[in-house]
């Protein structure tokens, strides 16, 4: 059905870094005698990335606040660009192929974004005709795909602000699915959202990976989520791959550094702790 | 493959059309409020003209400025409305947090703009025909010896310009998230201000005259004013047409190269995102 470069990996990042840059001062100011250079931060949000995910897989990405996990998104979803090395999907290149890549892709963010006196069923008609889907195509994909996930036909005609944060980010969901992406792309997919809803988000994501084909990559905070969902889970540091693995081999690599029957809590932990007395990762440069 | 990426790029394209009809759905009442206030602004400019004999104490032809006063304010709301639509493309979706999910989508950015521009048209004259219709209530208006057809090319003319100004004011708002948009209202001010809506270019300084030949609206406006006050024929008409076509010739595509130079530049620099 679709032409891919490479059947097996759904995406394979290469030593992928980004720098992000602010000027702390106004630039006119720098002109007033004795002022000197401005001094900006500079944050590298991915430093080196490598990794690779296999087709089929539900990979998790861990990794404190501000580790680099949406900037990680965001580059594969081609709405950054990389500084430094190659970021393929399905073997396109982000970069130089983009508009390959946007075919198979979707991305679904942790705000679920909206035109929110929209409602649910014309701002999936606008995602689905933005990906070139005929009017009544995309209506019926439209009704199925919101009864699956249970939003009663008047909510669905509803300004999208009166719905749920739960519901708004199923719909979220939806739209994403709707496009039929063979990579989707989840940034905290689950954040926010109760026990219910969090199941019911982590079953369509199984739902989608196992009877549609998609290989997905999903962001999260939620270690249980991770340890339940995800085949693989890479952690993330200050932009650096820090550990990868299935849940269970990341245990078992902690376990024999001391800690008895450890969950994926204190695997986060051992690897990201010193985070928590040294977080202050802003390297003062000269600009 | 062809045939079917042309048909993918057209519904992507209506995509936008229908997304802001929708919207308008929505947001009528602000329509109303909105389309009550231009009615009574043409109106109240438009009463300039019957009022100048007695503000002045002398005779002047009050039919001829009441039309002449009539077409700078129905010229200026559509052109302004296409601006103002087309520039806000941008603006309104990094204001709902959409625009990474629009960037995202596989379609070229001259669908995206082309999208954004076919409803801009659409509702543009709309908007001006009802206000039209509504100024006739107030106004006897002869329109027997203008050419009308002449007139609607110029105009026709005359959007392409502005479609192509707006695609290059849409980008301040990509580059300048908090600033971009005020930024556009200026272009739009100084445009109405050299532009000669409501006086001939002539009564400016110099200086300003300069300008007033770069703006696509200077034309757009002697060319509808010598269509309808004077009935000027196609061939006369041509002199207001060929810089419009020549100026929107150069800012549509100027629009959509600047408009893709600033994408690349803040995916580069990570101003797509609000909260980054
Ligand atoms: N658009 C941006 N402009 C400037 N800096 C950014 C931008 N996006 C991210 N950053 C910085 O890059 C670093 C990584 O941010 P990122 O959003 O990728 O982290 P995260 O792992 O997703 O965090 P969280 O768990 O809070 O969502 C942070 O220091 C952040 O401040
Ligand atoms: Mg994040």
């Amino acid at each position: 059905m679709l032409l891919l470069k490479d059947h097996d990996v759904a995406l394979r990042l290469v030593n992928v870094s980004k720098v992000f840059r602010r000027e702390k001062r106004r630039s006119w100011r720098r002109l007033w005698p004795g002022n000197g250079p401005s001094l900006a931060s500079a944050v590298n949000a991915l430093d080196g990335v490598t990794l690779e995910v296999r087709r089929h897989e539900i990979f998790g990405i861990l990794g404190p606040n501000g580790s680099g996990k949406s900037t990680l998104v965001r580059v594969v979803s081609t709405l950054l660009l990389p500084d430094a090395g190659r970021a393929e999907v399905f073997g396109f290149d982000v970069v130089r192929e983009e508009k390959a890549v946007k075919r198979l892709i979707n991305r679904v963010s942790v705000e679920a974004a909206f035109f929110k006196k929209l409602s649910a069923v014309e701002n999936l008609m606008f995602g689905a005709r933005l990906y070139g889907l005929s009017g009544t195509e995309a209506r019926a994909r439209i009704v199925a795909v919101l009864r699956r996930l249970g939003l009663e036909e008047e909510a669905a005609y509803q300004p999208v602000e009166n719905l749920s944060r739960g519901m708004q980010q199923k719909v979220a969901i939806a739209r994403a699915f709707l496009t039929r992406p063979i990579l989707l792309l989840l940034d905290e997919p689950t954040t926010g959202l109760d026990p219910r809803s969090r199941r019911e988000v982590q079953a369509f994501v199984r739902e989608l990976r196992n009877e549609h084909d998609a290989t997905i990559v999903l962001t999260t905070h939620d270690m249980h989520e991770a340890e339940q969902l995800c085949d693989r889970v890479a952690v993330i540091d200050r932009g650096r791959i820090v550990a990868l693995g299935t849940p269970e081999a990341l245990k078992a690599r902690v376990a024999s550094e001391g800690l008895p029957e450890p969950t994926l809590e204190d695997v986060f932990l051992a690897l990201t702790g010193r985070h928590l007395t040294d977080s202050h990762h802003d390297q003062e440069v000269i600009a | 493959m062809r045939a079917n990426q042309w048909a993918h790029e057209v519904r992507a394209s209506y995509a936008f059309v229908e997304r802001n009809i929708n919207l308008i759905k929505r947001y009528w009442g602000w329509e109303v409020v909105w389309l009550s206030y231009t009615i009574a602004n043409s109106l109240a400019i438009t009463y300039i003209g019957a009022g100048m004999e007695r503000i002045s104490g002398q005779a002047v032809d009050t039919q001829f400025l009441v039309m002449y006063l009539l077409i700078g304010t129905l010229v200026w709301h559509f052109l302004s409305v296409i601006f103002d639509i087309v520039s806000e493309t941008i603006a309104w979706e990094r204001w709902e947090g959409t625009i990474e999910y629009t960037l995202m989508a596989p379609i070229s950015r001259f669908t995206h703009l082309v999208g954004s521009t076919l409803f801009s048209l659409v509702y543009g004259f709309a908007h001006t025909v009802i206000i039209l219709l509504a100024v006739v209530l107030f106004f006897r208006l002869d329109l027997s010896g203008a050419n009308l057809g002449g007139a609607a090319l110029v105009l026709l003319a005359g959007s392409m310009s502005f479609i192509g100004l707006g695609i290059v004011a849409a980008v301040l708002p990509l580059l300048f998230p908090e600033r971009g948009a005020q930024m556009t209202h200026v272009v739009q001010a100084l445009l109405l201000l050299v532009s000669g809506v409501y006086y001939p270019v002539e009564v400016l300084p110099a200086w300003l005259q300069v300008l007033s030949r770069l703006s696509p609206a200077t034309y757009v406006l002697e060319g509808m004013r010598a269509a309808i006050l004077d009935g000027a024929s196609f061939a006369h008409l041509w002199g207001e047409t060929a810089p419009l076509l020549l100026l929107g010739g150069v800012l549509v595509p100027l629009g959509v190269f600047v408009f893709r130079q600033a994408e690349r530049f803040a995916k580069r620099t990570g101003r797509l995102s609000r909260d980054g």
